[in-house]
């Protein structure tokens, strides 16, 4: 029995912990010298989100990868992601989240879960679906996957919707069967649905069809507005009005099932309150890693320029998380300027989302628009007022190259090796 | 299949005989010298009390039960023992990493 007091202290609590978890509170001289790098280490990152490919069989127009996809020739090889588990679970990371593209593109995929495990992170599949087979599934089963997240991009009787969002014919049929087959296998499964204005009336069906495939949690997750989705913000933009009505619903609808699915809801920053703490923080609980090894506070940082990433194929990924100067950039608060850094909520929003700052007033450091305190905010907020009250644009499909304005060509069928 | 994703939700009580799924993984970590509790998507922190109880939800157990022994090691009421604990598995079932 692990410190149980002889004494009853009172009600037992299980806190849900914010992201990072500090083992002690800093000390009053914390930041200086040598004090530091041990506040970092009791600092660790809790999650790791390994992209490990930008390949993937869907071109949904919100895709957070960026513009610039890279190049499967330029992907870590199996030995090298192999070490980046090993490496991550030492920093005092606990879970890992695979993802891409889609992680199932990479057919050595069992084999990272396998490392992954054995050096003891909890290890989460994010997956499109389309690709896996039920033997493939069990085999990551028995690698020691602990957990499935599938997307999905519409409940609608033909499916037309859903695949026409996805850019993928049969899509929607696909997640639904290998839905199945995660269920009965026994693993946990979680249903991620990206919202915007194509599926914003389908937010109580999309929760209810969660329940129906057997999930323990969902995911209403209102688009965030960066890379691809950005690029197709006016086709996606969902009004002022429908956002409201889809987060009513959410509310309902946890009520009408407490204890039957977890319903985690995600808010398009454009209509919220205050802007959102992104990453919980800068280099402070989440480390994201590129399929290619570089380094990344945040899966959006690239679009920042000037940022120096380092990469696991050159350094250790906890020396890299310590002094990478990505991380300390704009780590705490010392880095802010006003009005951040005499806010009371600094330590609360730490400022929003520094892509979003960098993409609309060219300066990393400043307040994120998002914030009522921003001077761009007005001018901001108008944005999504306006072009969600206008007829939606074609979608801009995620595919490489598909960002750059040309004549729209047929798609190019995507490599995968699974 | 209803081992995660429970189609009723799961009503705690005395006679209940909790237990983690095996897909929830409470484990001490070192590095933090603490508990944790892995979830899909979630950690969750805790404490001593907690760990105390939880370490007790085998499945085997009753709450009754946990509360007995719980209650001679703090030395406090059965009754009052029980409500807490009652009260904190239930919010736990709620969130999916208690079943019973």
């Amino acid at each position: 029995m692990n410190e149980l007091a002889p004494t009853h202290k009172g009600p037992a609590h299980v806190k849900e912990t914010a992201m990072p978890l500090d083992s002690r509170e800093p000390g009053p001289d914390a930041t200086d010298g040598a004090e530091r790098v041990d506040l970092a280490c009791a600092r660790a990152p809790v999650g790791l989100l390994a992209e490990l490919t930008h390949r993937c069989p869907l071109q949904c127009p919100y895709c957070s990868n960026p513009l610039e996809l890279e190049k499967s020739n330029t992907e870590l090889t199996t030995e090298e992601w192999q070490k980046v588990m090993r490496q991550a679970a030492q920093l005092g990371i606990l879970q890992v989240h695979l993802s891409g593209g889609e992680p199932t593109a990479r057919r050595d995929l069992e084999e990272i879960v396998k490392t992954a495990a054995e050096a003891g992170l909890y290890t989460n599949l994010i997956t499109a679906a389309v690709l896996l087979k039920r033997d493939r599934l069990e085999k990551l089963k028995e690698a020691g996957l602990d957990h499935v997240q599938i997307s999905i991009q519409d409940v609608d009787s033909a499916a037309e919707n859903a695949d026409r969002i996805a850019g993928y014919k049969g899509g929607s049929a696909k997640k639904k069967e290998v839905a199945g087959w995660v269920r009965e296998l026994g693993l946990p499964l979680t249903i991620n649905a990206p919202i915007h204005r194509h599926n914003v009336h389908s937010v109580e069906a999309i929760i209810d069809y969660a329940v129906e495939l057997g999930a323990g949690r969902v995911e209403i997750a209102h688009v965030q507005y960066y890379a691809w989705a950005l690029r197709n913000r006016a086709a996606l933009m969902p009004t002022r009005e429908e956002f409201m009505a889809s987060a009513k619903l959410v509310e309902k609808a946890r009520e009408r099932l407490k204890g039957v699915i977890v319903i985690d809801a995600v808010v398009p920053d454009y209509y919220a309150k205050f802007p959102k703490p992104c990453m919980g923080g800068w280099g402070k609980g989440i480390i994201n890693i590129t399929p290619s090894g570089r380094v990344l506070p945040c899966h959006a940082a690239e679009s920042i320029t000037g940022l120096e990433f380092d990469s696991v194929r050159d350094k250790p990924l906890g020396e890299i998380w310590l002094s990478g100067k990505a991380f300390q950039k704009y780590r705490g608060t010392d880095w802010m300027k006003e009005p951040c850094r005499s806010c009371p909520r600094r330590e609360v929003d730490y400022g929003g989302c520094r892509c979003q700052a960098f993409a609309l007033t060219g300066d990393a450091a400043n307040t994120d628009p998002a914030c009522s305190l921003s001077p761009l905010h007005e001018e901001w907020a108008m944005v999504a007022e306006v072009e969600s009250h206008q007829g939606p644009p074609s979608f801009i499909y995620r595919r490489p190259g598909g960002a750059t304005p040309k004549p729209a060509v047929e798609k190019t069928p995507v490599p995968s090796d699974a | 299949m209803g081992e995660v994703a429970p189609r009723v939700r799961t009503i705690i009580t005395i006679a209940s005989r909790p237990v983690m799924p095996a897909h929830i993984k409470m484990r001490h970590d070192a590095g933090r010298g603490r508990w944790l509790i892995l979830a899909p998507e979630r950690v969750f922190d805790p404490d001593d009390t907690a760990v105390a109880i939880l370490k007790l939800c085998d499945g085997a157990h009753s709450v009754g039960d946990i509360a007995g022994l719980l209650a001679k090691e703090y030395n406090a009421p059965v009754a009052e023992i029980e409500a807490d604990i009652v009260a904190m598995l239930q919010d736990l079932a709620d969130k999916g990493v208690v079943k019973a």
